[in-house]
């Protein structure tokens, strides 16, 4: 008798780790050829659009970074916590609370061409964040409250923050009545990068925050203590590493850089406040982390490709007619893949024979 | 005659580890029969083949005559064989009545089942009560309602794996009573265990095993337990050196220290009183479950205290200090558990030395010095006799003594001044198990204080200078080992020392011992 069995690795292998985001991607591709087809539409096509005619300029170029940045900051700030089992969902509230405090230190300072202008808005965004998280790691430290759910809720409170300020305190006086701030002025921006596209500063912020979370996480003894605290908690309460400083900081190193990314939106793309600041970054940045393997280099590539899937989704719609919905379809698709190609890390698939004991002579 | 049972070469490949290589054995009816090795020599992969758990690749069983392939533990039952695990499988919430029904297939479990559990407990020397809950019973106790069960299915093979690691001295003798009892009435048992004194009290025939293969058979009445040791470990055992002890200033100091448990079926600590002094070993024996994991989590600062002076480590008041600040005093810990707890399973040996270390100057201004904490786990490894692929081994991939070794080794080489070490050798090889005593006890002579907790009384009475017992949360006073002896301790560890009346406040009956 021959049959199929998963059978358990003795090591998970290095190279399957690396190699199914790579795997999984190819096996999108190949989900999206046979789904086009069925769809009537010309798959060659239908990919190019989706996968190619986002990058074929450079202006496209400049977006795909654009997007992937905010993207990019939130993840490898989640990483950080997840990596110690602190599960900030609410990155999306806190990158809104980040633009709060940034965008509000702009409309304070109207027209300053101050060069401290700049890094007062993005330390203010910063500790928005930080302000942000630290009420679910408060409520967790103290009262052993779910950091997921408060983080979670905490969501929907900062969006109606923002919303009662640009429909009242904040709204612009000479806007019409529209709910949004004033522009803001040249010194309040981030300045850009390559000419003919928007790309600006934000992008090296991204970068660098990639940098110093991989010297983090791999370097430094906290960030050692915080890996022990994910992987193994007791061991961790062995050593001594206080649980309480691990969510503390796994909490406001996550807001601290989704508070940053809301603020490089307003002073980015944006350039005001508007009632709705991210079309879901904080969230996107959840399946990034883990796409990334939490690790920020990982982090790094996922977030470009979660932003081709962004843009490619848009020209999809434009040119071939495709719903929207195909760009969901596709984010939940690589990510089934993943999953999939995950269970090929820890296991392998083995043709096996029951084994038949020999008769007795 | 013809034999109950008997295995022909019998093979287990794992994907990384050959656990049994053309293993014969051959039990006949009445026999008790020694299966012996060191930890991952191959016993309980041979047992699980035989009890239906784990199909073997290749070989061949033969069950009173008949070939058999015993596809699942429902078979093997029906056969006629049953297992004591290591490790009990009882719901704690129900009665003992009711785990037993459970165990049992549809007519057997019936109205008189109390009747019968009581027959049988009383006709093999085994005291159980049908009504009470398992969660109020002691281990040994616990362990009797598993062989109970496997008796109401009339076995004529009986496996007992590891049985009296968990057991007093006492508690042994009665359940040797009741296997010689079983044994005369026919029943084989195969009795795994790697104590030689026990096997040789016991068994009629064993049968060896190393790293997967029979390695002889004897009749381990007429051997010694050197000669037995040999065949097991390929070597004579090294037997540690034990010069008096010159016992200096006070160490660690508990007074009066009580803690309520943490958890519904912990076990409170009341009013331990403790000293230990610099250049002597104390230990602790008892059966498990009696409070050592509550004594040990108070003392490594896991759980600390809120009155701090009660505990005084060092001169310092350190009961509400935690693990790490403790450890700033020169204190370490070597824990009962060692893959996620002494080290974390999923990192390489160096990565583990950071975990308790990191004070040995492995990190300048926050940063891990990477070529440091290398050079400081392989001088571990070399130092300790670890056997691993190198500083960059996983530490799961590490056999259970060796890793022991890699974490007694961390530990020591922070030089302590005041070190405690949970069931050191438990799960260890024999030479293994040897070489850290050693270490222990060259550490002691350096001048520092050392808490043994464990429940190898031979162990105890090997290395330690005096002798407590904890029983029901409770510690006797520590007597010097030279005026107390095996039996006496056996006496404390059911709770002897325990005045009548001193537990009152206690909520139900305790997890005490036999």
């Amino acid at each position: 008798m021959i049959r199929l069995r998963l059978e358990a690795r003795p090591e998970p292998s290095r190279l399957a780790q690396w190699f199914s985001p790579v795997v999984a991607t190819a096996a999108v591709v190949l989900i999206g050829f046979v789904l086009f087809s069925a769809m009537g539409k010309n798959p060659w096509l239908a990919l190019h659009a989706f996968f190619i005619e986002p990058i074929d300029q450079l202006y496209d170029v400049g977006e795909l970074l654009l997007k992937a940045s905010p993207i990019m900051l939130c993840a490898v700030g989640l990483a950080v916590g997840y990596r110690a089992n602190v599960w900030n969902i609410g990155a999306e509230g806190q990158l809104t609370m980040g633009a709060i405090f940034g965008g509000g230190i702009a409309l304070a300072f109207h027209g300053s061409e101050s060069p401290w202008l700049l890094p007062a808005m993005l330390v203010a965004g910063m500790v928005g964040g930080m302000l942000w998280a630290a009420i679910p790691a408060l409520l967790r430290t103290r009262f052993n409250a779910n950091e997921i759910l408060v983080s979670l809720m905490l969501v929907y409170v900062a969006s109606f923050v923002l919303s009662l300020l640009v429909h009242g305190a904040w709204r612009d006086p000479e806007g019409f009545n529209f709910p949004q701030s004033r522009l803001f002025t040249e010194g309040a921006m981030l300045p850009i990068l390559v000419e003919e596209t928007r790309l600006n500063m934000g992008v090296l912020i991204a970068f660098a925050a990639v940098a110093l979370g991989w010297l983090f996480m791999r370097k430094s003894l906290v960030g050692y203590q915080m890996r022990v605290a994910g992987l193994a908690p007791a061991a961790a309460n062995y050593a001594g590493i206080s649980a309480r400083r691990t969510v503390w900081l796994g909490m406001l190193i996550g807001g601290g850089c989704a508070g940053l990314a809301g603020t490089g939106e307003v002073a980015g793309p944006i350039g005001q406040l508007l009632p709705s600041i991210s079309p879901g970054y904080g969230f996107a940045a959840i399946i990034v982390a883990f796409v990334g393997r939490l690790h920020p280099v990982g982090i790094l590539f996922a977030s470009l490709l979660m932003s081709l899937l962004y843009l490619g989704g848009e020209a999809a719609q434009v040119h071939l007619g495709l719903p929207a919905a195909v760009t969901g379809l596709f984010q939940g698709t690589l990510l089934f893949f993943l999953l999939a190609a995950d269970v090929f890390i820890h296991y392998r698939l083995r043709v096996v024979r029951i084994p038949t004991l020999v008769k007795a002579a | 005659m013809t034999p109950r049972l008997e295995l022909a070469g019998i093979t287990k490949i794992y994907p990384s580890v050959v656990a049994n290589d053309g293993v014969g054995l051959t039990v006949l009816p009445g026999e008790i029969h020694a299966v012996l090795g060191e930890n991952g020599a191959g016993k309980s992969t041979l047992m699980k083949i035989i009890y239906g758990v784990v199909k073997p690749d290749a070989g061949r069983i033969v069950w009173e005559g008949e070939p058999v392939a015993i596809g699942n533990p429902a078979r093997a039952r029906r056969l006629g064989i049953g297992m004591v695990f290591q490790h009990f499988s009882l719901f704690e919430t129900l009665t003992v009545a009711d785990n037993i029904a459970l165990a049992l297939e549809g007519d057997r479990a019936g109205e008189g089942l109390p009747a019968r559990i009581r027959d049988v407990s009383a006709k093999y020397g085994l005291p159980l009560d049908p009504e009470r809950h398992i969660h109020t019973m002691s281990v040994g106790e616990r362990q009797r309602v598993e062989i109970v069960r496997c008796l109401l299915q009339d076995p004529r093979l009986l496996i007992m794996d590891e049985p009296t690691s968990v057991l007093t001295p006492q508690a042994v003798e009665k359940l040797f009573e009741t296997l010689r009892r079983l044994a005369q009435e026919g029943c084989s048992i195969l009795y795994i265990s790697h104590k030689l004194d026990e096997i040789r009290a016991l068994c009629h025939k064993a049968t060896v095993l190393r790293a997967g293969k029979v390695t002889g058979t004897c009749d381990p009445r007429r051997e010694s337990s050197s000669s037995l040791a040999r065949m097991m470990i390929g070597g004579d055992l090294p037997h540690p050196e034990h010069r008096e002890a010159k016992a200096g200033e006070d160490a660690l100091v508990v007074r009066d220290l009580s803690l309520p448990a943490d958890d519904p079926f912990g076990t409170a600590l009341a009013n331990i009183d403790l000293t230990v002094r610099a250049g002597e070993i104390v230990g602790i024996a008892g059966v498990s479950g009696n409070g050592q994991k509550e004594l040990m989590a108070a003392l490594s600062g896991e759980r600390p205290i809120i009155d701090g002076e009660r505990i005084m480590l060092l001169g310092r008041p350190a009961g509400r200090l935690d693990a790490a600040q403790r450890r700033a005093l020169g204190f370490a810990f070597v824990p009962e558990e060692r893959l996620g707890r002494g080290a974390v399973p999923e990192m390489s040996l160096a990565e583990n030395s950071l975990l308790t270390a990191h004070r040995e100057g492995l990190v300048s201004r926050g940063m891990v010095r990477a070529g440091a904490v290398r050079a400081y786990a392989a001088e571990t490894i070399r130092a300790y006799g670890v056997k691993a692929g190198g500083p960059d081994a996983a530490a799961r991939s590490l056999s259970g003594g060796n890793l022991q070794k890699f974490i007694v080794g961390r530990e020591i080489r922070q030089k302590p001044k005041m070190m405690i070490a949970a069931q050191p050798t438990w799960g260890v090889d024999v030479g293994a198990a040897a070489q850290i005593r050693q270490a222990l006890l060259d550490l002691r002579d350096s001048g520092v204080a050392i808490l043994v907790v464990s429940e190898e009384l031979d162990e105890l009475f090997e290395i330690c200078d005096r002798l407590a017992v904890i029983a029901r949360g409770r510690l006797s006073d520590a007597k010097p080992v030279t005026e107390t002896d095996a039996e006496e301790i056996g006496l404390l560890m059911s709770g002897s020392f325990i005045q009548a009346g001193a537990e009152t406040h206690r909520a139900y009956s305790p997890a005490g011992v036999i």
